[in-house]
C-alpha cells in the first residue's frame, strides 16, 4: 500500500499490559511531546478516563491541551509515552477505532459553499453506522438551518454543526477541543445541553476548555493542566474543596474618612501589608493580594465578614468594595499557579 | 431521538465527489476562469491576429536624389505603398515599425535599410528587391504559378484553440487538485477528514474523478465555442480528441497533486503553481509554435506535458491524425502523470 494511504501512526509500542481496557475509555502514561526538538508542549502526562465520564482538560492558552487531545485522537505522534483509546493502541486497527470516535478539532473551516445538510451527510457517509443526519441536526437545534450554506451561519451555529459532525457517527467516545471558545453565552449553553445529552446516554466525553465555568458545569472530573503538566485532578467539587473553603471574599480598603474623589485623603496601606493579619481571622483559609484588593478563601462567610470588618476597624481602615461568591476552578488555578486562566503570561495580578 | 441507521445508504465516494462538484459550481470565480476566460482570450487573440487581407508592404524612400525613380517603379505595383520622407524621418518610422523597409537610391545602385531579425522585414526587403530588379529588366528563368490558400485550419485561431484547450487542461489539473487540496489543508479540513474513518483512497479517487467529471463540460464547451463560434475544424475523430484530453487531464491532475503534497500555505501553492505553469505557458506552444525556440531547447520543450498535449490536439484537430499516431505524445503525458502520482504517494501530508 502506498505511503500516503497508510494511517499516520505506525505500530511500534511494546506489547503492553492493560490495566482494564474494557472500563477505561482513555488511558495514557508518561505522554510527552516536543515540537521541533525545542518546545516541550506536554511533559509527562498520565490520564485514566473511565467510560461514561465527561472529563475536562482545563488550562490557559498554550498549556498543551490541543497537543494532548490530538495525540489521544491519533492525529499527532507523541515524542514518548503510551496511549490507549477504547482499549486500542494507535497504529493497529485505526480504521475500526475511528468508527467509534467522534472528533471536533479546535479549528476546522468547513466548506462554506455546502449546505448544513450536505456537510453532515458527508461526515455521516464516512461511518459504517451512525445517526440520521437530519435527526443529528435537530439534536444541535440546526434543523431549521439544514438548507442554509455553512458560510451564512453564525459562529455558534458553525460550532454546533462541527459538534454535530462529530456526533453523527454515534461515537462511544467524543473528543471536543475548545468547543465553546469565542461563543456568546447563549450558544455556549446550547452546546452544553448537547454535550450533556450525549453523556446521559452513557458515552464518554473528553473536552478541553479554558473556561472554568464550562469545566465546572459539564465535567465529572477535571484535570487542570499548566505548561504541559497536570497540576490538579479531581471532580470540580473536590478541587474546590481542596482550597479549604468554598467561598471567596474579594474586597478593597481605604483609609477612614477618605473617598474616591478626595485627592488629599491619606494613602491606604498596600494590600500585601494586611495579609498576614487577615490570614489569622476566623474561618479564613487563604488570603492573597489580587490587583488593588485582597482575595480571601473562607469556609463560612457569615463568620469571616464580621471578623474582617472588626480587624479593618482596628487598623483605621474601611471597606471600599466587597463581594462574596462561591469558589470556582479559577480560584483553584490561581491558588496553584498565582496566575489567572485567561491571561497567560501576565504573571499574578 | 435519532435512531441507528443500519443500512449502507451513504457512499463516501459519492458524497466526496458531490462535495467537489457543488463547491465548484457554487463558486462564480471558478466558472469564470474555466469557461469565460479562455473564450475572452480566444476572441481577443483571434481579433489581434486575424488573417489580414493581402498585406501591403510599406516602403520608405528619402526625398531627394533617386526618389522619382522609385516612384516610377512602384507606381503600378500592387501590394506596395511608397512614402517619400526626409531621410531622418524615414529612419525613425522604420524603427517604430511604421515602415517595413527603407530604400536609398544612389545613382544606379540601391541600398536597403531594414531589421533582419524581424522575419517579415527580411521578406519585405526581398519583395522590394524583386520589384526593383524586374523593373530593371530581370526575368524569372523558370516559369512558376501561385495558388492562394484560405481554407479553415490554417488561420491563427485554428492554431490557437487547441492551445487554449491544452492551457485549460493544465490549469484545471493544477488548480483543481493543487490549490484545492492545499486550501483544504489550510482549513484543517484534511486533518478533520483524517480524524474520521474516511478511507484515504476514497478521498483521492473522489478528487481525481471530480476533476475528470469537470473535464466533460469544459471540453464540450470549449470545442463548441471553437467549432461553432470560430469555425475551427476537428478533422480527426472526437473520440481521439476526448482521449487525449482525458490522458492530459490525468497527467496534469497528478502534477497538481504533486505540488500540493507539502504546502501548508496558500501563498506557497500559488507560487509553486506559477513556477510550474509559467514556463509551460511560455514554452509549451499555447500561443505560438514551439519551433520559434532554438534547437538546443527543443528536447526540453518537447518533453513538457503541455507541449505533448498541444501537439497531439493540433495533430488530431487540424491534420486529422489518428490517436494511434499520437502514442509518443500520450506516452509523455502518461510518464509525467505516473511520476507525479508515485512521488505524491511518498510525500503527501494530511496535516
Ligand atoms: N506545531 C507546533 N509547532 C511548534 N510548537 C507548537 C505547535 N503546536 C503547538 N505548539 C506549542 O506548544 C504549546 C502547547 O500548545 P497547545 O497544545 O496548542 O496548547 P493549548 O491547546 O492548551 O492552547 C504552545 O506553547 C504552542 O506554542
Ligand atoms: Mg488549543
Amino acid at each position: 500500500m502506498p505511503e500516503f494511504l497508510k494511517e499516520p501512526l505506525e505500530a511500534s509500542p511494546p506489547p503492553g499490559q492493560r490495566a482494564d481496557p474494557r472500563q477505561l475509555a482513555v488511558r495514557c502514561r508518561g505522554l510527552r511531546k516536543v515540537y521541533d526538538g525545542r518546545v516541550e508542549a506536554v511533559r509527562g502526562l498520565d490520564l485514566e478516563i473511565p467510560q461514561g465520564e465527561c472529563f475536562g482538560l482545563l488550562g490557559p492558552n498554550g498549556a498543551g491541551k490541543t497537543t494532548t487531545i490530538e495525540i489521544l485522537e491519533g492525529l499527532l505522534r507523541p515524542t514518548s509515552g503510551e496511549v490507549e483509546v477504547l482499549g486500542e493502541r494507535w497504529g493497529r486497527r485505526d480504521h475500526e477505532l475511528r468508527q467509534r470516535l467522534g472528533i471536533s478539532l479546535q479549528e476546522t473551516r468547513l466548506s462554506e459553499k455546502l449546505t448544513v445538510r450536505e456537510t453532515i451527510r458527508l461526515f455521516r457517509s464516512f461511518y459504517r453506522r451512525g445517526l440520521d443526519p437530519d435527526a443529528t441536526l435537530e439534536m444541535v437545534s440546526l434543523g431549521s438551518k439544514a438548507r442554509a450554506q455553512v458560510g451564512k451561519l453564525s459562529g455558534g451555529q458553525r460550532q454546533r454543526l462541527a459538534v454535530a459532525c462529530a456526533l453523527v457517527g454515534d461515537p462511544d467516545l467524543l473528543f471536543l477541543d475548545e468547543p465553546t471558545t469565542g461563543l456568546d453565552p447563549q450558544s455556549r449553553r446550547q452546546l452544553w445541553e448537547v454535550i450533556r445529552d450525549f453523556g446521559k446516554r452513557g458515552r464518554t466525553v473528553l473536552l478541553t476548555t479554558h473556561y472554568m465555568d464550562e469545566a465546572e458545569r459539564l465535567c465529572n472530573r477535571v484535570a487542570i493542566i499548566d505548561r504541559g503538566e497536570i497540576i490538579a485532578l479531581g471532580s470540580p467539587a473536590e478541587l474546590i474543596s481542596s482550597l479549604g473553603g468554598e467561598h471567596v471574599i474579594e474586597f478593597a480598603v481605604q483609609s477612614k474618612g477618605s473617598s474616591m474623589g478626595e485627592p488629599n485623603g491619606r494613602e491606604a496601606p498596600a494590600p500585601g501589608a494586611l495579609i498576614p493579619a487577615i490570614k489569622e481571622l476566623r474561618s479564613v483559609r487563604a488570603a492573597r493580594a489580587d490587583g488593588s484588593g485582597i482575595s480571601l478563601t473562607v469556609e463560612k462567610p457569615h463568620l469571616a465578614i464580621p471578623a474582617l470588618l472588626e480587624a479593618l476597624q482596628a487598623h483605621g481602615l474601611e471597606i471600599a468594595r466587597l463581594a462574596t461568591r462561591h469558589a470556582s476552578l479559577e480560584d483553584v488555578f490561581v491558588n496553584l499557579t498565582g496566575r489567572h486562566l485567561r491571561d497567560e503570561g501576565n504573571g499574578s495580578n | 431521538m435519532a435512531q441507528i441507521d443500519p443500512s449502507r445508504e451513504y457512499s463516501p465516494l459519492r458524497e466526496l465527489i458531490f462535495t467537489r462538484l457543488r463547491e465548484f459550481f457554487r463558486e462564480p470565480e471558478a466558472i469564470f476562469w474555466v469557461y469565460i476566460f479562455p473564450v475572452f482570450l480566444a476572441v481577443g487573440l483571434g481579433v489581434a491576429f486575424r488573417s489580414q487581407p493581402q498585406q501591403v508592404i510599406k516602403v520608405g524612400a528619402a526625398s531627394g536624389e533617386g526618389a522619382e525613380r522609385l516612384v516610377e517603379i512602384f507606381r503600378d505595383q500592387a501590394g506596395f505603398q511608397l512614402q517619400i520622407l526626409p531621410a531622418e524621418e524615414c529612419r525613425k518610422d522604420l524603427a517604430r515599425g511604421r515602415l517595413d523597409v527603407m530604400v536609398e537610391a544612389k545613382g544606379k545602385e540601391y541600398r536597403y535599410v531594414f531589421d533582419p531579425t524581424r522575419l517579415e522585414n527580411a521578406y519585405c526587403r526581398d519583395r522590394v528587391n524583386r520589384a526593383i530588379q524586374r523593373a530593371a529588366g530581370a526575368a524569372d528563368p523558370v516559369p512558376v504559378e501561385d495558388e492562394h490558400l484560405s481554407e479553415p485550419g490554417t488561420r491563427y485561431i485554428d492554431f490557437l484553440f487547441p492551445g487554449l484547450i491544452g492551457m485549460n487542461l493544465m490549469g484545471g489539473g493544477l488548480y483543481g487538485m493543487g490549490y484545492v487540496i492545499v486550501d483544504m489543508r489550510v482549513r484543517k479540513l484534511l486533518k478533520r477528514f483524517l480524524a474520521t474513518p474516511m478511507r484515504r483512497s476514497d478521498f483521492f479517487i473522489a478528487m481525481l474523478s471530480s476533476r475528470l467529471l469537470f473535464l466533460i463540460p469544459e471540453m464540450l464547451f470549449l470545442l463548441a465555442v471553437a467549432c461553432l463560434g470560430f469555425g475551427v475544424p476537428v478533422r480527426g475523430s472526437m473520440l481521439a480528441v476526448g482521449s487525449i484530453a482525458l490522458v492530459s487531464a490525468l497527467s496534469f491532475a497528478g502534477l497538481g497533486l504533486l505540488v500540493a503534497t507539502r504546502a501548508r500555505k496558500l501563498e506557497t501553492i500559488s507560487g509553486l503553481m506559477n513556477l510550474v505553469m509559467l514556463p509551460m505557458w511560455l514554452l509549451g506552444g499555447i500561443f505560438f509554435t514551439t519551433g520559434r525556440f532554438p534547437e538546443a531547447m527543443q528536447p526540453l520543450i518537447q518533453a513538457l506535458p503541455i507541449t505533448a498535449t498541444n501537439n497531439a490536439l493540433r495533430a488530431v484537430m487540424l491534420e486529422g491524425a489518428t490517436l494511434a499516431s499520437q502514442l509518443h505524445e500520450l506516452g509523455i503525458m502518461l510518464g509525467w502523470g505516473l511520476v507525479s502520482y508515485l512521488l505524491s504517494f511518498r510525500l503527501f501530508r494530511w496535516i
